[in-house]
């Protein structure tokens, strides 16, 4: 991986909360357990040797069960939760080493956040919730109302201004939400399970509107979720957390293919693998031409499996996005692709 | 065995001196610094009787006016307003225009100091866990002592007179805004102060952009609680020189005139009733964009 596009790096960090953290932080470092840890010292481990590089303009994803510290990892992303040791770069500055005032700078201009219970201002119009980043800034009222307008029409809410979160749906809500984040044209963007309280339609909507602006603004998201498919859908690079350890983080396809152990593929169980696996995690590579049809390599199983049902025997070639042949597909790898992998934690990648 | 039966008290001649101690030891202070106190609350003094010779020589008609105004301002409701101007006219046909007069202006002074004192120690409460703690059992002092308890304090340093009675009144008054905004504060949704904190917001702008217009309503029902608790000072507050309803109650009490003591005992309910009445609607229509939500 190219260093330059890491634009967060994340280094051995610790979180204990509890008295005495610093002792019970060198009990952690020997290896000591969460359980353990709560029984011993009663402190409890939120985040236990965290390194985790995120790269510019990539969407990752942070999952994790509650209580495995996702959230707790993110707040730390902008120092709403301070850590026990570690350090967190921001283009190679130690965001844990800023002052109070360059603390509230950076929150102002490089990081903006979107919560699960949306937290807007009850008091505030949607017009003011939207630019409150901005006024906050001391930015003149034109100036914010009129970038905060756009961002409102850019998130399909126009017309709904002057009407106040409490008389707005959870999804129009979480609208509302996005645009505040975005007013303030941070180049990260901190999302809390953003999504998780919405219903499925309006979280799968939603889903398609962030990738859709993604498409267009690319901006580097950190985005928590506890569930698979939404963390397949929009994630680039998947973490998965564990009692605040870190388990595996790695593509979304390698996550499927090779789960780093049982708590993993107890994840990745429930998920139908024909609409989320890729032809390029299965195929053969090869580089002439098969006899049957042509097709992408990010296509997924299901797809592939439609095309070929017309001529079974016929093994698919397999392309990718610059048209070079980069190898096939027959039935029986599809078959076998579908399946759960049998022998867990063979293939650990990091 | 005597020491079973009777308590091991001190020594009648020894609590004697101990009283004696403590009381020469507060004449003591207040003729060394009365003089400067008294001086210090000059400026206040001043107000009051002011303030007080503008509700009484003002003309009742626009007095009366001006009532409604603020009423209608504070409830928009018809029914308030009628209701306040009936009250009026019966208070003044009745002959206690002026009095209702002193005690209206005595209210309003000491509603104002209490907010001015209560809101900001209110919100060093809220920020701060042991400034509550070293705040709320003094609190809990003032409202549980007997208010006479503390008028002989007041009235030796002070003598008798507008200003000590004001004291008294604040003290009795102040301890529902000042809990009332620390709990305001503090009930702040946690999620939305984070929020706020996302974005860079310093202490300031989450003070007064988020805490306090959110807690707002709480602190308002504050603000009508401590009018409620002035109003029913009136009448120990005239025992130290102060003038108003509370006068002709007192005297109705030791002369037993059933009827003056009646008049003017209405008369403290009604004006209660209407700042209860205004004040809650005012607050009320402060959490609108509360009762125009969804769910």
């Amino acid at each position: 991986m190219n260093s330059k596009n890491i634009l967060i790096k994340v280094n051995q960090l610790y979180k204990i909360f509890g008295d005495g953290d610093k002792s019970a932080l060198d009990l952690v470092k020997n290896g000591m357990g969460k359980d353990e840890l709560l029984e011993k010292s009663n402190c409890v481990l939120g985040l236990n040797n965290i390194n985790l590089n995120i790269n510019r303009g990539k969407i990752q994803v942070v999952m994790g069960l509650s209580g495995s510290g996702k959230s707790t990892l993110i707040r730390h992303l902008n120092r709403l939760i301070e850590p026990t040791s570690g350090e967190i770069l921001f283009n190679d500055t130690n965001i844990l080493n800023l002052t109070s005032k360059e603390l509230i700078q950076f929150r102002q201009n490089n990081m903006s956040m979107v919560f699960q219970k949306f937290a807007l201002f009850p008091h505030k119009t949607v017009l003011q919730n939207v630019g409150y980043g901005l006024a906050i800034q001391n930015i003149a009222k034109d100036e914010w109302s009129e970038k905060a307008q756009k961002w409102i029409k850019r998130v399909g809410l126009d017309g709904y201004e002057t009407y106040y979160p409490g008389q707005l749906s959870g999804g129009m809500q979480q609208r509302v939400g996005l645009a505040r984040a975005l007013a303030t044209d941070a180049e990260i963007l901190l999302m809390d399970e953003a999504f998780s309280a919405l219903d499925p339609l309006i979280r799968s909507e939603m889903q398609n509107i962030l990738l859709d602006l993604q498409s267009e603004l690319h901006k580097t998201i950190i985005f928590i979720t506890h569930d698979l498919d939404e963390a397949l859908k929009i994630g680039d690079r998947i973490a998965i957390l564990r009692d605040g350890s870190m388990v595996q983080d790695s593509d979304p396809q390698e996550i499927i293919m090779n789960p780093a152990d049982e708590y993993v593929s107890d994840f990745i169980k429930d998920i139908n693998r024909a609409r989320v696996i890729q032809a390029k995690s299965i195929m053969t590579p090869t580089n002439t031409k098969s006899s049957g049809a042509t097709v992408k390599e990010d296509m997924v199983l299901e797809d592939i499996l439609q095309i070929m049902s017309d001529a079974p025997s016929k093994p698919v070639t397999i392309e990718n996005s610059k048209g070079k042949i980069t190898g096939k597909i027959e039935m029986v790898n599809l078959i076998e692709g579908m399946k759960r992998p049998k022998s867990l934690g063979t293939n650990i990648t990091g | 065995m005597d020491w079973f039966f009777n308590f091991p008290d001190m020594s009648r001649s020894d609590l004697r001196e101990f009283k004696k101690t403590v009381d020469f030891a507060f004449t003591d202070f207040s003729r060394t610094y009365g003089q400067g106190i008294e001086e210090f609350f000059e400026p206040l003094l001043m107000f009051l009787v002011w303030f007080e010779k503008l509700f009484i020589n003002t003309p009742w008609p626009v007095i009366i006016f001006s009532i409604l105004l603020l009423a209608w301002i504070g409830s928009r409701s018809i029914l308030i307003v009628v209701g306040t101007f009936l009250s009026f006219m019966l208070i003044g046909y009745f002959g206690m225009w002026e009095d209702t007069m002193s005690t209206l202006a005595i209210i309003l002074v000491a509603t104002f100091l209490c907010i001015a004192i209560g809101i900001p120690l209110g919100i060093a409460m809220a920020r701060n866990n042991k400034v509550q703690a070293a705040i709320v059992p003094i609190l809990d002092v003032m409202q549980t002592i007997p208010s006479f308890v503390y008028l002989i304090p007041v009235v030796m340093l002070l003598g008798i007179g507008k200003v000590p009675g004001l004291i008294a009144v604040c003290i009795y008054a102040i301890p529902p805004i000042v809990r009332l905004t620390n709990l305001g504060i503090r009930l702040v949704d946690k999620d939305v102060l984070e929020a706020a904190d996302s974005f860079g917001a310093n202490y300031w702008q989450k003070l007064f952009g988020v805490q306090m217009p959110l807690a707002l309503p709480t602190i308002f029902a504050g603000v009508n609680q401590t009018i409620m608790m002035a109003l029913a000072m009136v009448v120990i507050a005239s025992m130290i020189g102060v003038k108003g309803l509370g006068l002709p109650v007192l005297r109705a009490i030791s002369n037993q005139y059933l009827a003056l003591g009646l008049m003017n005992g209405l008369a403290i309910v009604i004006l209660a009733i209407i700042f209860d009445r205004v004040t809650q609607k005012f607050g009320l229509r402060m959490q609108k964009y509360r009762n125009e939500g969804k769910d």
